[in-house]
């Protein structure tokens, strides 16, 4: 029996190449979002490319009424069921600095919405004793910084909570990937200043896949980002706090 | 819808603008910037001149809208957004049993940009062009969507074909493909050794697909040597190869000098034993053989390159070999020299083909370059041949305009469909295309 993917925030560019992988695996795909017409656009494509299956399903991070429904069809169609988690949300830090209420939505977004959804299919994959979480998060979890620190925080908040989620899943075989991409190539960079080393969505797609096989825990993609991270973790925070980086 | 402000090209290189471009992955997002600012689409900018360029405007990139959006397995009738690439279709139908029936030299070739530019493949004697297999194509004109078939709005799917993209933004369109037993193909190599003997393989070849390498630096007896290729689809089932190599950096201005590109040729002419070779390649190689080579136009350096590209009547084979003599003499071309044999199937009124023999080179851009390729083209003009608007960055709006007979009816389509020419592109005000007369 084949594998069913849930991909949340389907429409992003990242998650579009990732499901098409598992598409041509011939993967059951759910994938869930806000925007109903394209992820049925998205569901034909997938259903083309191999997919033995592939539902449009109506998801909002800020709306946790939405999650049960999804979590509900993953669990009627049996077998491992899996999850990726592409949704999040970036405003410019100046937006925020001059609304701070938007940052509950960013948090929501990037964070919470993915957690709780995460907390409620838990015992569900714990009870199929196999299945893979990918949590993508983003380098921006890596240290607070000037240009987006709130995004940042929120990232971070993603990933602790990944590293315990792993740390609970790991004993029943569930498997737990965090992601930190770089700079990628997708709608929410687009045209922005300051972009370097930019990496393709089916770049990124395709070491998530490679990271899976080998059961990493923390993938840095493009690699190179990890030895970025570490430089910029090593500097001290009274130099830190004065930079611009 | 963020813009993004850059420097960008068209595939030669030659030619560049400065402008914006959006790059919507969703529909809305596409409705959005198109009622910001309606512009011209492009594709993956593998025409090699300025016809996805728009200098000083913006354009839009449709390159993520890429979906597939419906497939009869038993017939093979596909529908997909524009900004797909060709060999992205062929990689996941080959193994099912359906090939696109017109394929261009490059997989990376999006859908949208086959139609804008009616682009034809090695088959084109048999199959016609990329437009004949359209069985209706979607455009977006300002907030109206309009369908096009050749039985429905037949004059605007008549401009849209071969149409630059002037008469809307492709949106999607419906082809039907071609069955296609495997994912090889099975190819005859043989030696020409010189033009006459070129010609007279190419009249006699029945192969579905056919092309011919030509050693534009070869002289005297041996001018017009080359190999052609003869391929049939074979049933053999291969995975499909990798993904491509990548030039990292322009190469130097001498990687193409001549002595460099001569002995190339003399070894790449040998490598082919004297009586011919028959050997079965994966369908990607064949067809789209520049692909294997990420970003092989850095190969001709920072200043890049032209492509010429005619076609000539049949009864003008004297002419074409004209042509080819100059180009011999200049020792000016690369490597990447082809000829092939075209039918007359074209499904536009601006549409390149016509029946009879199409020339195409690469030349870096250098001292005397422009000045020889306009003396190719008035030779063509002469010939009653024609230029590709794929390919041309040279021309003057009179030559070409005299060589499209039904431009004046085209762009007075174009205008209806686009009445602010807001779709105008640099290839366009370069020749003046939309101007009526």
């Amino acid at each position: 029996m084949s594998e069913t993917w849930i991909i949340l925030g389907a429409t992003s560019s990242m998650a579009r190449a990732f499901a098409r992988l598992k598409a041509e695996q011939g993967a059951r795909l759910l994938l869930a979002g806000r925007d109903m017409a394209e992820l049925r656009r998205l569901a034909a494509d997938m259903r083309l490319r191999g997919a033995e299956e592939a539902e449009a399903l109506a998801l909002e991070a800020r709306n946790p009424a939405t999650f049960a429904p999804v979590i509900e069809r993953a669990e009627a169609a049996g077998g491992m069921i899996s999850a990726a988690i592409f949704i999040g949300s970036m405003p410019e830090q100046a937006a925020i600095d001059a609304d701070p209420s938007l940052i509950e939505g960013v948090v929501a977004d990037s964070f919470t919405g993915p957690a709780r959804f995460l907390q409620m299919l838990a015992p569900v994959m714990e009870a199929r004793g196999g299945g893979t979480v990918v949590g993508v998060g983003s380098v921006a979890g890596d240290r607070g910084r000037l240009g987006n620190y709130v995004y940042g925080a929120a990232k971070a908040g993603f990933a602790t909570y990944l590293s315990g989620l792993r740390n609970r899943l790991g004993r029943e075989g569930v498997h737990v990937l965090t992601v930190k991409p770089g700079f990628v190539d997708t709608a929410m960079t687009w045209g922005l200043e300051g972009m370097f080393l930019v990496a393709s969505p089916e770049a990124v797609a395709a070491s998530i896949e490679r990271a899976m096989a080998k059961r990493k825990n923390t993938l840095y993609t493009p690699f190179f980002w990890r030895w970025i991270m570490l430089i910029i973790r090593l500097i001290p925070e009274p130099l830190f706090k004065k930079l611009s980086i | 819808m963020r813009w993004k402000e850059t420097d960008y090209a068209g595939w030669g290189r030659v030619l560049r603008a400065h402008g914006q471009i959006a790059r919507p992955e969703k529909l809305a997002a596409l409705k959005a910037a198109l009622a910001e600012t309606p512009a011209p689409a492009i594709g993956n900018r593998r025409s090699y001149n300025d016809a996805p360029l728009n200098s000083g405007g913006r354009v839009i990139d449709m390159t993520r809208l890429d979906r597939i959006l419906s497939f009869e397995p038993e017939t093979g009738l596909l529908e997909a957004e524009a900004g797909i690439e060709i060999g992205e279709i062929a990689r996941l139908f080959a193994p099912q049993g359906w090939l696109p029936t017109v394929m261009p030299g490059t997989g990376r070739a999006t859908l949208g940009g086959c139609i804008a530019q009616d682009v034809h493949g090695k088959s084109h004697q048999q199959d016609g062009s990329f437009g004949q297999h359209v069985e209706s194509v979607t455009l977006l004109q300002g907030e109206r969507r309009v369908s096009a078939s050749p039985t429905r709005n037949k004059a605007l799917f008549r401009a849209t074909m071969g149409g630059l993209g002037q008469t809307g933004v492709i949106l999607s369109a419906k082809i039907r493909m071609t069955p296609c037993p495997g994912t090889m193909v099975r190819v005859t190599e043989s030696r020409a050794e010189n033009w006459d003997e070129f010609i007279a393989l190419l009249d006699r070849s029945t192969a579905p697909y056919v092309v011919g390498w030509i050693d534009a630096t070869a002289r005297g007896a041996a001018m017009g040597r080359g190999i052609l290729e003869e391929g049939e689809l074979s049933a053999t089932l291969e995975p499909w190869p990798k993904k491509a190599r990548r030039v990292p950096l322009d190469a130097p201005s001498s990687a193409l000098a001549s002595p460099v590109v001569k002995l190339f040729n003399a070894a790449y002419y040998r490598r082919v034993p004297e009586e011919g070779r028959i050997r079965e390649r994966p369908i990607a190689d064949f067809f789209f053989p520049l692909d294997k080579i990420h970003d092989w136009n850095r190969l001709y350096g920072k200043r890049g390159f032209y492509q010429f590209q005619c076609v000539v009547p049949p009864g003008k084979v004297e002419a074409l070999r004209a042509i080819m003599a100059r180009i011999a003499e200049s020792a000016m071309a690369s490597p990447l020299a082809v000829l092939k044999r075209m039918g007359p199937g074209r499904a536009g009124m601006m549409s390149f083909p016509m029946g009879g023999y199409t020339l195409a080179l690469d030349f870096p851009a250098r001292k005397g370059v422009e000045a020889l390729i306009r003396s190719l083209q008035q030779m063509v003009l002469e010939a009653g041949g024609r230029l590709y608007l794929a390919k041309d960055a040279l021309a003057e709006g009179e030559t070409i305009r005299a060589m499209y007979p039904e431009h004046g009816e085209w762009a007075a389509i174009c205008d209806r469909a686009d009445p602010a020419r807001a779709l105008e592109t640099d290839l366009t005000r370069r020749l003046g295309l939309r101007s009526m007369t």
